[in-house]
């Protein structure tokens, strides 16, 4: 599988849009059109519900990321674009999971939960549904972990993130708030 | 005061200040047809959608003000598609109203539905699916600001069929009540950036301004003129810029690009600094873009911050309204201590005129012009070049074959120097961006980006609406002719006499060339016969006069004749040479170094 956590190729990009439909197909038409490769995506809406904010990760060998948040910033309904450098910002996933767990391995897979401090949301009587939010490169442990029990299904959401808060010896996160003087044309 | 959904979208089409609208009506656009009557727009019923987007075109290149084009639902919205792309590509500001089934039926697949939004989001700047009426004045409001500023392009306003009929409470937007929250276009460079490329500026001994579109969008040509005049800097206008600085003036080195002139081709290629203003560096312009301008530093100014290091990294990359930069630029210029000269005209600062820049204080050889002495063995050079590989075509005298330059050089001659040139596609084009001497902004309109064939008889047709106090030619090819011809018989009912001048070559002529050149003389589908369709005969039928030319003698009085014709269409059917070429040209993919000249010109062809 792709570990996606350590990987420089990858970019997180938060993306605050007008909260109106058809907005989430501009955007991945955009980067359909143009060639860029998103690697996840997730939406949802803000504490402001005039706004949405996707969170992409894109895959910059595609495309150099300059050109890509300049596409993306033409957007009308696009109001600003930070991309958060990861080693500064705060990212989680959530990963869901139904794990084969039969008599043998059932105890296993419930102490390997607990050592990711995840949760188990659903009993069978010979699978369990698993939950573990955190980090993507913990989440990624885990998935591989877990896979040698028998995923029988796995959902994971994408990454969100936020940028890690300023204080005293820590540099600023925002490697570039776009939107505010680089403005747009069209 | 309660108007319905559809008067509030023409009443709000009027405080735009439109004047002229192209359209067709059908099911769905039928309530927004009914106010049409009463009001003071002028509306063009066109033969296709198609048209009707080419000819709002042609009237916003003329005159700078947005096109506007009303359609109805699916097939009407699906025609007008490819004039959304044509003016995406080449930023040409566009508002159409498509109507679209009710809000109830959307998604249905009711009858003529189609989903325009969607199809559209790619070639358009916005769109807008208005599903309340009360929002009508605003969105226009935002269609037409969206449309206009920053980098101009067209906008889709989709409007269901019921929202058009409801009630609703009029009323017009202030600025401030536009909802565009991530809306922001840019305006003046950032100043460090603006000192850092006037100091390049001056410590080029090699530069060429590269001067396109944008130029020409944002009215910025008296700013180019002086900012060529007082730096001694030449400049070569692309294919979508030409008339941006004139043609006649000592400095212009004329188009550069895939069919551009030798000079304005290889002074790109060995300059030590390119001045990009309002130009995006098109392939049709770079050649293989790995060995484009290789001892070349970058200058570039764009207002679409994403144009900047998209296909070549800059050195200084100012994203602004190329008329304010270039403003900017000479302010800089003046506080680094270069010098005005008795060349430099004024109006910088002011508003742009719309009338032009006009011809050169003085004229002479590039080189003795205005020479700034780093300046001068560049200029030599560029002189040299111009004397060495001028544009060249063989006209034999009496019955020969009738060659498209000599007809362009006798149209040139013939009609007054302000003319509105319109081209379609091909080979037509090519010769005549080459052939005309363009000396005003705005005269020259074709279609760059999308190439698309059968653009010019509409797009001429809107220009001429713009623009009734110019002569309006259409230079066109037949195959082009034959896509929209039908237009001409919008251009004859409502008494628009644009003038077409068809290049029949019988041929789909750079196809041919490239089939010619690099198919082994395989010609596939290329062929389309002088006399079927009969040109003239169509002409005639389409209320337009026809007239056939197949002689040298004949070009002269022909194009006299239509000249004087000014109560209808006139279409002048030309038998050009089939086999004639257009030169240079650097074969697609090639580097701009390879770029291959007229046959005559060529090492083997030189005594």
């Amino acid at each position: 599988m792709t570990v996606y956590g350590a990987d420089k190729r990858h970019h997180t990009l938060t993306v605050v849009v007008e909260n109106k439909s058809g907005v989430l197909a501009r955007v991945a038409g955009l980067f359909s059109r143009r060639g860029y490769n998103i690697y996840s995506l997730a939406v949802a809406p803000t504490d402001d519900e005039r706004f949405s904010r996707i969170t992409i990760v894109v895959d910059v060998e595609s495309s150099p990321l300059e050109q890509i948040i300049h596409q993306l910033d033409k957007l009308v309904p696009v109001v600003s674009i930070t991309e958060l450098d990861p080693a500064r910002s705060r990212e989680r996933e959530l990963l869901l999971a139904t794990v084969e767990a039969g008599p043998e391995t059932r105890g296993k897979v419930i102490e390997l939960v607990g050592v990711f401090e995840g949760k188990i949301v659903d009993v069978g009587m010979d699978r369990l549904t698993v939950m573990l939010a955190g980090a993507p490169s913990k989440v990624d442990d885990f998935e591989d972990l877990i896979r040698g029990y028998g995923i029988v299904e796995m959902q994971r959401t994408g990454r969100v993130a936020l940028p890690m808060l300023d204080r005293p010896g820590r540099t600023p996160h925002l490697r570039g708030l776009r939107g505010a003087r680089t403005g747009k044309a069209g | 005061m309660e108007l319905t959904g559809a008067q509030a979208l023409i009443r709000s089409l009027e405080m735009q200040e439109v004047e002229v609208m192209f359209g067709l009506p059908g099911g769905a656009i039928l309530p927004v047809y009914d106010p049409i009557i009463d009001s003071s727009i002028r509306h063009i019923l066109v033969r296709h959608e198609q048209g009707a987007g080419h000819m709002a075109e042609g009237y916003a290149q003329a005159t700078g003000r947005p096109g506007v084009a009303m359609v109805t639902s699916g097939p009407g919205a699906t025609n007008v598609v490819t004039p959304l792309a044509d003016a995406y590509m080449d930023s040409i500001p566009l508002v159409v109203v498509s109507g679209q089934v009710p809000t109830s039926a959307i998604g249905t697949d009711a009858f003529q539905e189609s989903d325009i939004t969607g199809i559209t989001m790619g070639i358009t700047k916005h769109n807008w699916l208005v599903t309340d009426g009360a929002d009508i004045p605003r969105v226009v409001a935002e269609a037409f600001t969206v449309a206009t500023s920053g980098r101009p392009g067209p906008v889709l306003v989709d409007v269901p069929k019921d929202v058009a009929q409801r009630p609703m409470e009029w009323y017009w937007p202030e600025p401030d009540d536009l909802d565009l929250p991530g809306y922001r276009p840019m305006t003046d460079g950032d100043p460090a950036l603006v000192r850092q490329a006037a100091e390049l500026i001056l410590a080029a001994e090699k530069p060429v301004i590269y001067a396109g579109g944008g130029i020409l969008k944002a009215r910025a040509w008296d700013g180019l003129c002086e900012l060529a005049e007082r730096t001694g800097i030449p400049v070569v206008t692309t294919l979508m810029g030409r008339g941006c600085f004139p043609d006649s003036h000592p400095l212009c080195l004329g188009m550069p690009g895939m069919h551009g002139n030798y000079t304005a081709v290889t002074s790109m290629q060995r300059s030590d600094l390119l001045v990009a203003l309002g130009s995006r560096f098109d392939d049709r312009v770079t050649g293989r873009i790995a060995d484009f301008a290789p001892e070349a530093k970058i200058v570039h100014v764009d207002v679409d911050p994403a144009e900047l290091n998209k296909v070549r990294r800059a050195d200084v990359g100012i994203a602004g309204d190329c008329r304010l930069v270039i403003d900017e630029l000479l302010a800089a210029l003046d506080a680094l201590g270069l010098p005005h000269s008795d060349a430099t005209r004024g109006g910088r600062g002011g508003a742009p005129s719309d009338a032009v820049a006009g011809a050169p204080a003085t004229t002479g050889s590039l080189a003795a012009h205005h020479p700034r002495e780093r300046l001068i063995p560049w200029r030599a050079q560029l002189t040299e070049w111009q004397r060495t590989y001028p544009l060249v075509y063989d006209q034999p005298p009496g019955a020969g074959a009738l060659k498209p330059q000599f007809v362009l050089e006798t149209l040139r001659d013939a009609t007054s120097e302000d003319t509105i040139v319109v081209a379609g596609v091909g080979q037509h084009q090519m010769f005549a961006s080459q052939w005309w001497q363009f000396d005003h902004p705005r005269t020259w309109i074709n279609s760059g980006g999308l190439g698309t064939m059968g653009f010019a008889v509409p797009a001429s047709i809107g220009a001429k609406v713009g623009r009734p106090d110019r002569t309006v030619w259409a230079v066109d090819g037949d195959g082009c002719f034959q896509m929209t011809a039908q237009e001409l018989v919008t251009a004859s009912s409502e008494r628009i006499p644009v003038k077409i001048a068809i290049l029949n070559n019988a041929y789909l002529g750079m196809v041919r060339q490239w089939q010619e050149m690099f198919y082994g003389e395989r010609y596939s589908e290329v062929y389309l016969s002088p006399d079927l369709p009969d040109y003239v005969g169509w002409a005639e039928a389409m209320g337009c006069v026809g007239i056939r030319v197949e002689s040298t003698e004949e070009v002269a009085p022909a194009i006299d004749k239509a000249n004087d014709i000014d109560d209808r269409p006139v279409v002048v059917d030309f038998r050009v040479d089939a086999f004639e070429k257009v030169f240079p040209m650097v074969p697609a993919g090639a580097s701009n170094d390879e770029i291959v000249v007229d046959p005559t010109q060529r090492e083997e062809a030189r005594p």
